[in-house]
């Protein structure tokens, strides 16, 4: 039985605490009368995960029939799985998505189904390496499809591969895959590792173009959604969902399948990450010291490769198949059950250290405008209720943020960085004044589709990610990093967190709650 | 009088090259340049007048001669020992103020008819610069029988000189020169509507370039290529939409332009580059962002270069080169000087006796935040010379004046002076009337600049 997460109140025994610092570590001791909130452990792996698949396919929940039933000789099928962008870290073979994609095939096959094809639902990311298909979905999917041009990843750039179905009630256009589209049944594979993932969002979302995304992908949409961890009090989905229920109301039939997985993130040998710090045996000691120094004297380089080697024992904890918004409902259930964390209040000043992977740079360089993103627009957005914490308080991220990009996979980030950046912050001004141009910049449009680069418009999106935390928050401090990385960012620069704690007092007075966010593994905090 | 001399000493030449090899700007002190006493020059002959220089800046081409890294081009049409100093405004024997428009063209060489350049105005093209009644000498400045700005005098021909509006400050006054070369430079690159137009470079040509552009085209996109802060600064405040670091120019002409690129090479860019660098790479980089039948203006002097043309060759790319202006050229250089301010860029003055420092202030003016140096020609108080008495401040004239000197802006030199290298740029010290204090400096070199 694994134990729950809980706040702890740090007193003078309260040992220093573990912060992530992107490829390394650093020990901080809080003052006296901060919180910490730590992760609940892991919960219990299902013990066979192929049968739970099987059973999830043969007895769906919602108003759709088994998966056996829709399937049909001469049909069209498309199979859609969620990208590179998750899990994170990735995970051990098997991947969940080979064994629900071969699970789905074999009844496909009993079925007689011959016109099958696999789609990578990219939406505007980066195109998956073969290396990284061959991970997720496993060589024998791989092979069988591959070679035939039945293996595609989503090109929303295609004119002639993007259908557009119309607009919602609410005048936004919708334009997925016309593979999918045309199909005579989606199914789409998820990983859930948060609960902002799956539902309506996956089809309207994953197989989508700009012409459609742009219609929640902006500022506004990000400004009232309080938080994305809640579909209900998040207008990002909200939007999905009418997409949703349009796609549906068109006739697209989607068997939906989604995933969670336990928090198990981090292999044996990183086995103190996921303990409380004062139950660190003298292993765990001897694990991190040895860990941490070596990193501290590991070229930036090495170290990221070694970081991004590392695959993560996560487990499959739940699967559910069948009509979208029933499935999803059921998911977003199993990961609060697994992830809620309760907190009673709110906060002056919140802090974190920001770990070496976010979605967008598996196997790849964490810029600094994904540093920013994944501390105020994901670990920021991780809570239900209110913001863990308070409006006008203060956020202290813990990053190096160097000033440094991969010019394979995010191009356009540079630019943006370097331009956009430098004549503002502001994310509606970024909007209004920058994003058509790079959305549409045929540069970069050549690189989506034929190299491995994120979309023109992609580190807009990460900008606006942020929206809401730069609106709500009185400062945003980050220690340890690339110091003319963070300005360009508009952020402030500090050198320790006893620093970052003093310049948080101009901002939110001399003797402030300190809140600290002990993440990964991942917890949704639970504000009351 | 008092004159930096600048003599044929080919030892001494070589010593200027090796120790600019070294270090820029070493040529002040080993080079052929020296200050000395001498005759004021005699007046070649009517329509011929003294002309008292007040200040006279510091150019980037003074810089590569001090250097001893001029081209050999210049050999027939410089005639030695001569004084330096082009970009001048002085006083005239009848109390008014002018500048100089340097150029040695027929009309001051005595030649009639003038050449056919001449005769269309387009005195930048002379044919006639070392011929007629003056030694060899495209420009005073260059010249053994007029003396240059670096001086206490110099001779003028009638048709060189433009007079000094009332309201005009010296520091304006004497970015003139260096503005009609950058309004030269945009009526050569001809701009039509809507282009995308680069300027490398963000020295004194640079800056006053984007200004140009900004006032007498209507560009699409203007983008400034600048390095140091205070260049990028004043690079937008002059009117560049985008100011690129040297390394993210190409970046920048390709999201703007929404070029392609292969290798790092673009394939479409820039509709015209005007290059106020003039160096090897500032050239490779003009012709890297320029489009297809684009346009690179040269203005930075260049020098000897190896740069490899095939892109020019292969895109059809026009190379134009842009030297001095036409007579006409300054009457818009006044408007631009005037209503672009110009005058801010103006960063430091120094008095003669302080040349070598005000040289190694102009080598570095980038990297400490200053624009243009120049030197402070203007009577100081119980000096000997007398002519105190009948050089008082203009009326109007309120950026030279420091206070504590009665109207004289030498006064208490030193402390007006832009920042030492080392130092950061600030607010210097006694002058809130003299733009050296409190001023943010900006930029340098003509030539020789890095992009």
């Amino acid at each position: 039985m694994s134990r729950p997460g809980f706040v702890l109140d740090v007193d003078r025994s309260t040992p220093p605490m573990l912060f992530w610092h992107g490829e390394k570590f650093r020990l901080e001791r809080l003052p006296e009368g901060s919180r910490v909130v730590y992760p609940p452990e892991p919960v219990e792996a299902l013990a066979d995960p192929d049968a739970a698949i099987r059973h999830a396919l043969l007895n769906p929940v919602g108003d759709s029939a088994p998966l056996p039933a829709l399937l049909k000789a001469g049909m069209r099928l498309t199979i859609c799985f969620d990208d590179v962008s998750l899990p994170l870290p990735p995970m051990r073979r098997p991947d969940v998505r080979q064994r629900v994609i071969e699970a789905v095939l074999d009844l496909a096959a009993d079925a007689g189904v011959d016109d099958v094809v696999l789609i990578a639902a990219l939406a505007l990311h980066r195109r998956m390496t073969e290396a990284e298909l061959r991970h997720a979905l496993g060589d024998r999917v791989y092979d069988a499809f591959a070679p035939f041009g039945q293996l595609t990843q989503l090109d929303a750039e295609d004119p002639d591969a993007m259908l557009h179905l119309g607009t919602t009630d609410q005048g936004e256009d919708v334009e997925i895959s016309k593979r999918a589209a045309t199909s005579d049944l989606i199914v789409y594979v998820n990983i859930n590792l948060v609960a902002m993932d799956g539902g309506h969002k996956s089809v309207a979302t994953g197989l989508a173009s700009y012409r459609s995304l742009k219609h929640h992908h902006n500022v506004a949409t990000m400004l009232q959604s309080r938080s994305f961890m809640d579909q209900h009090r998040s207008e990002l989905h909200s939007s999905n969902w009418r997409m949703g229920r349009h796609i549906a109301a068109s006739g697209i039939k989607v068997f939906q399948i989604e995933t969670t997985l336990n928090t198990d993130t981090f292999p044996e040998h990183f086995a103190f990450l996921q303990r409380r710090e004062w139950e660190w045996g003298p292993k765990d000691r001897a694990t991190f010291l040895a860990v941490s120094r070596s990193l501290d004297r590991t070229p930036a380089r090495l170290a990221r490769s070694i970081f991004h080697g590392i695959r993560s024992p996560h487990q499959m904890a739940s699967v559910q198949a069948g009509e979208v918004e029933a499935v999803h409902a059921l998911t977003t259930e199993n990961l609060y059950r697994q992830q809620l964390v309760e907190v009673s209040g709110q906060t002056d000043v919140l802090t974190m250290g920001l770990p070496y992977i976010s979605p967008y740079n598996v196997n790849s360089i964490m810029n600094p405008i994904l540093v920013a993103c994944l501390g105020l627009g994901y670990f920021f957005n991780l809570y239900r209720g209110k913001p863990l914490v308070r409006e006008g308080g203060v956020l202290i991220l813990r990053h190096p943020t160097p000033w440094a990009f991969h010019p394979v996979h995010h191009p356009s980030y540079i630019d943006f960085f370097e331009e956009v950046l430098a004549e503002t912050t502001d994310p509606v001004k970024i909007e209004a004044d920058f994003e058509e141009r790079f959305a549409t910049d045929p540069w970069y449009i050549h690189l989506y589709r034929t190299s491995y680069a994120y979309h023109g418009v992609h580190p807009f999106y990460m900008w606006y990610w942020c929206a809401h935390a730069l609106s709500h928050l009185g400062g945003v401090i980050v220690v340890g990093g690339d110091v003319k990385a963070v300005r360009r960012m508009g952020f402030k620069p500090a050198s320790t967190l006893q620093d970052a704690l003093e310049m948080a007092s101009d901002v939110v007075g001399r003797d402030p709650s300190i809140t600290y966010l002990h993440a990964p593994p991942l917890l949704l905090a639970d504000v009351r | 009088m008092k004159a930096l001399v600048f003599e044929r000493s080919l030892p001494r030449f070589a010593a200027a090259r090796v120790a600019s090899a070294l270090t820029a700007g070493g040529g002040a002190r080993v080079g052929p340049l020296r200050l000395a006493d001498v005759e004021p020059p005699a007046l070649p002959g009517p329509g011929w007048h003294r002309l008292r220089p007040r200040l006279a800046g510091i150019c980037g081409s003074d810089l590569a001669t001090v250097d001893g890294q001029s081209s050999r081009w210049f050999e027939p049409v410089v005639s030695f020992p001569f004084v330096p100093g082009h970009e001048v405004v002085g006083d005239l024997d009848d109390g008014s103020r002018a500048v100089l428009e340097p150029v040695l063209a027929c009309a001051a060489r005595g030649i009639d008819p003038a050449c056919a350049a001449c005769a269309r105005g387009d005195t930048g093209s002379c044919e006639r610069i070392a011929f007629g009644c003056l030694q060899p000498g495209l420009q005073t400045g260059y010249c053994a029988d007029t003396g240059g700005g670096w001086s206490g005098g110099l001779v003028a021909h009638e048709s060189q000189l433009h007079p000094v509006p009332d309201g005009m400050s010296d520091q304006a006054a004497v970015m003139v020169e260096p503005a009609a070369c950058a309004v030269h430079a945009v009526q050569n690159a001809g701009i039509a509507d809507g282009d995308t137009v680069v300027v490398l470079g963000a020295g004194t040509l640079g800056l006053c370039a984007v200004a140009a552009v900004r006032h007498l085209a209507r560009p699409g996109a203007l983008i400034a290529g600048a390095k140091h802060p205070e260049q990028r600064r004043l690079a937008r405040a002059l009117g560049a939409g985008t100011v690129a670091a040297p390394s993210e120019v190409r970046r920048s002409v390709r999201r703007q332009t929404q070029s392609l690129a292969m290798d790092g090479q673009l394939t479409g860019g820039a509709d015209v580059v005007i290059d106020c660098v003039g160096s090897e790479s500032s050239l490779r980089e003009s012709l890297a962002v320029v489009r297809p039948r684009g346009a690179v203006v040269l203005v930075g002097m260049p020098g000897p270069v190896n740069v490899d043309l095939t892109p020019l060759w292969q895109r059809e790319v026009r190379l134009v080169g842009s030297y001095a202006y036409r007579h006409a050229t300054f009457a818009t250089a006044f408007e631009l000087v005037a209503a672009a301010g110009l005058e801010r860029l103006v960063s430091a003055l120094y008095p003669l006796e302080e040349w070598r420092d005000a040289i190694d202030h102009a080598v570095h003016a980038g990297p400490r935040g200053a624009v243009k140096i120049a030197f402070d020609l203007r009577p100081r108080p119980g000096a000997a010379s007398g002519r105190r008495a009948e050089l008082g401040p203009r009326s109007g004239e309120t950026a030279g004046t420091a206070p504590g000197g009665d109207g004289d802006p030498a006064s208490g030199r030193r402390a007006g002076l832009g920042p030492r290298s080392g130092e950061t740029a600030g607010t210097a010290p006694g002058g809130d009337g003299d733009p050296a204090s409190g001023r943010r400096a900006g930029l340098g070199p003509r030539s020789g600049e890095t992009a």
